[in-house]
């Protein structure tokens, strides 16, 4: 009676499916766990069943208080975009970010002082590695990649995001995977291989909530009111779809039971070794840098407020990217029982990656030709265009890294580690912090910043954080190199195994002090977000419908 | 949104846009930087040359060789066989010289010395430390306290054949376990404790029953470590005369080894290390400052 004026509320058909899926795989984890071989892996299938069930509570929670129409596409002319999903990932992302820069911390900590892990199975070296790894690149990284992406690709096609329930099954999915893969490490469970250590239950899982991406970020191209796709899109539907490609190829694995964590990887051997660096360079080539060049695409002009440099360069550097770091894996493998002729053509697809890779770092730097002095005013752009010169600085480092006779030194020792971190933390971190410090504003309606001050600290604490942990790691890694190669004139080794890694103490007490400079920043920066979203007098008065949440 | 390409011009560079604007964004026409290019260029027909050199593009069943026809193998080869003339005749004569001989020629002495101290790091020194001073469980080899002997042929069947290693001639001796196989009863083991503990010189409580001790060492313990206590080392039966513990000397932990019993392992480093590696540790070993 009450619903006799207004149109009549159906249920959707994508709520009924999505809710019969969820109720079936709470039913189907529940049987699972009860017959499960471990503890572990019986604790891992109550979560898919609570959180699976949390899921057909909400979706039929939301059904009940939503309007009967779906949300408008366009109010009064504009698009009606959906902010919801990028809110939750941005916070997701400075969670994880935080959470896996301590672990990182403490696993710095453990090598300088391995009676820190207290002897607790669950703490290990081994646990914490990949912990602090997956959740610095796929929590911390993930995160940023899906918010920007999902707001990039709205405000570039200027159209709202495909999909209904899509879009949040997408963010709350992968953070799910998160949870997943997270808790497995310290429970012991992985399938060992570097960057895939997920068990093929969670790789499952990452492969529905993926294709979903996939499939919001599509639907929203195709929706686009724009006659062109720009530029960030690219990247990041690049970064999508070849991730898709290397998840599914890497962890092709028949499981022992469905009832067991353990499986067994398809690939054997040196095929192994090699389907692992195919995936693992490419994770570095379109998670790392095709995802983040997008963020760089759209945030860097937008704060600099100039046009990107070079629209030319930009397709023939994209498309070179693509093309030649698919090739570049096997520089992983030099002087290994990889065949001659695959480390070969690893090594010289690197050299030729070099360019390709500064073709972006060129279009980032030279974007900001006419807003120079906004350096000195602005120090969330200032923080992105030092992302880019460290991003330039570690394509130049890779491709030198890559060559045979430089390999022979760098390979298995810090030097590795240096290269990455200088990477990530210069690179995929600060080009992440700044597009962050861009969206929380625009997100929460704010007119600006709590403190740029804040920001100013932030910068110079981690770029000395940042300069510490890469300059030892350049020391230790060559001093390493050098020792495990030294002979004597007799003609035997000048150094013992044990006598490297006492020489690498005091570097990798330094490499821990820059990584709780590098913390300290990030907590600075979350607690200057938190006052933006909190204080009402920045909240801007009237406030663009566009940028209004649909809910 | 499209603005007309021909009209729009940004107008800091007066360079012309693409004529597209996405959500404020424009991008500039700019030409592709000339150095840019020809450094793309330049590492496109680098690669091309050096795959011309070196094995590189796989064919059906095969993959082209490299015009000089370099293997990563071979590679191995000829610096394997650089080391070999580095190390020169020195390593020949080692390989075919005795212990004695060895250790009665001091340029001899000195190569195997330090092949052995290289050895020695990187396969001894996780149990015996980088120095030799042992831990606990794993004795000093730089003190003249040996378990096994400190002559020179003692040190090399030790390292050879190891202790309790499984190899059939492995030195092997076994502490019993008094305790835990129901051969003592609890006061009698912390009896016996004390009693070894003052056969040390090491403090005793003043109620100790040290009479009742000595007579159970000499019942069960005196076969191996002698009725004076000083060891023997065809058993591999340490000395408790003396202030050297492998285990070490607190109560609790005589206790325990006369409970549970004791017997530490070290692998048999034959087939693992060849012959003149071994010698070589076993000098090595022995010049530490304790051989015999």
């Amino acid at each position: 009676m009450t619903q006799s004026n207004a149109a009549r509320k159906s249920i959707t058909t994508g709520e009924m499916g999505t809710a019969i899926a969820f109720a079936v795989l709470a039913f189907a984890s529940i049987f699972i766990a009860a017959k499960a071989y471990t503890s572990e892996y019986a604790f891992h299938a109550y979560l898919f069943a609570a959180a699976s069930a949390a899921a057909v509570f909400k979706i039929i929670d939301r059904y009940s208080s939503r309007p009967a129409e779906p949300p408008p596409l366009i109010i009064d002319g504009k698009p009606n975009y959906n902010m919801g999903p990028v809110k939750f990932s941005t916070v997701a992302a400075m969670f994880w970010g935080i959470a896996g820069f301590t672990v990182g911390l403490w696993a710095a900590l453990e090598l300088a002082f391995p009676v820190l892990n207290f002897d607790l199975a669950w703490i290990s070296f081994g646990r914490l590695r990949p912990l602090h790894t997956s959740a610095v690149i796929f929590a911390f990284g993930g995160n940023v990649l899906i918010a920007t992406s999902f707001y990039v690709v709205q405000r570039t096609c200027r159209a709202r995001l495909a999909g209904d329930l899509a879009p949040w099954f997408v963010v709350l999915g992968y953070n799910f995977f998160i949870l997943i893969a997270g808790t497995g490490y310290l429970l012991g469970i992985t399938q060992s291989k570097e960057y895939a250590e997920p068990e093929w239950y969670a790789d499952l899982w990452l492969t529905v909530v993926w294709i979903a991406y996939l499939l919001v970020f599509l639907g929203t191209l195709r929706r686009r009111t724009e006659p062109h796709i720009y530029v960030a899109n690219w990247f990041y539907l690049a970064f999508i779809l070849t991730i898709a490609v290397l998840h599914v190829g890497n962890n092709a694995a028949i499981p022992v039971s469905i009832f067991s964590p353990k499986s067994y990887i398809v690939w054997a051997g040196v095929q192994d070794a090699m389907v692992q660096w195919w995936y693992g360079h490419n994770a570095v080539g379109f998670f790392l840098t095709a995802g983040f060049l997008a963020i760089m695409y759209y945030f860097i002009p937008k704060r600099a407020e100039r046009p990107v440099y070079s629209y030319r360069l930009s397709i023939i550097h994209f498309w070179s990217l693509i093309f030649l770091y698919i090739w570049a894996g096997p520089h992983h493998l030099h002087y290994t029982a990889l065949p001659d002729w695959t480390q070969t053509l690893g090594m010289t697809f690197s050299i030729m990656l070099w360019m390709p890779s500064w073709g972006g770092m060129i279009n980032g730097l030279m974007t900001l030709s006419g807003a120079w002095d906004k350096l000195r005013t602005d120090p969330v752009l200032r923080m992105m265009v030092v992302s880019v010169a460290f991003y330039g600085m570690a394509t130049f480092e890779g491709p030198l890294m890559s060559i045979k006779a430089v390999n022979s030194l760098s390979h298995y020792t810090d030097w590795t580690i240096g290269h990455v971190h200088s990477g990530a933390l210069g690179w995929v971190a600060y080009i992440s912090f700044g597009a962050i410090y861009c969206l929380v504003p625009w997100l929460w309606n704010r007119e600006r910043l709590y403190s740029l001050k804040l920001v100013s600290w932030h910068f110079w604490i981690s770029t000395i954080g940042i300069v510490l942990y890469i300059s030892s790691m350049w020391v230790s890694g060559i001093l390493q190199g050098l020792m495990w190669r030294a002979y004597t004139n007799l003609g035997f080794l000048e150094y013992s195994f044990i006598e490297t890694v006492e020489a690498m103490h005091p570097f990798y007490i330094i490499r821990a002090l820059g990584g709780a400079l590098f913390i300290a920043g990030a907590l600075i920066m979350a607690w200057n977000l938190w006052k933006t979203v909190q204080s009402a007098d920045l909240a801007l008065s009237v406030a663009s419908p566009a940028l209004q949440p649909a809910e | 949104m499209a603005l007309d390409p021909h009209h729009d011009r940004d107008s800091v560079t007066g360079t012309a846009t693409t004529g597209h604007v996405w959500d404020g964004i424009r991008e500039l026409n700019t030409p592709l930087p000339r150095w840019w290019l020809w450094i793309f260029y330049a590492t496109i027909v680098w690669s091309i040359g050096y795959w011309v050199v070196y094995p590189s593009w796989p064919l059906v069943s095969s993959f082209t060789q490299g015009v000089f026809g370099w293997h990563s193998r071979e590679a191995l080869v000829r610096d394997l066989a650089e080391l070999k003339a580095v190390r020169g005749p020195m390593m020949d004569k080692l390989a075919a010289a005795s212990l004695p001989e060895i250790m009665s020629d001091p340029m001899l002495l000195d190569f195997a010395r330090a092949q052995g101290r290289t050895s020695f790091g990187d396969n001894c020194a996780p149990c015996h430390g980088p120095g030799a001073a042992g831990n606990k469980g794993y004795p000093n080899l730089a003190d003249d306290d040996w378990l096994w002997g400190g002559k020179i042929e003692d040190i090399a069947t030790t390292v050879r054949y190891g202790i309790r290693s499984g190899d059939p001639k492995t030195r092997i001796s076994l502490m019993p376990a008094f305790g835990r196989d129901n051969m003592l009863t609890r006061p009698q083991i912390e009896n016996v404790a004390d009693y070894v503990r003052s056969l040390s010189g090491l403090s005793v409580n003043a109620k100790a029953n040290l009479s009742d001790g000595k007579a159970i060492f000499q019942q069960q313990c005196a076969t191996c470590h002698g009725d004076d206590g000083k060891g023997k080392r065809d058993l591999g039966a340490p000395d408790l005369t003396d202030a050297i513990w492998l285990y070490g000397s607190d109560r609790a932990v005589i206790i325990e080894g006369v409970w549970g019993g004791r017997g530490g392992t070290m692998p048999a480093w034959v087939g693992r290390l060849d012959d003149t590696t071994i010698k070589a540790l076993s000098i090595y070993v022995h010049t530490l400052g304790g051989g015999q």
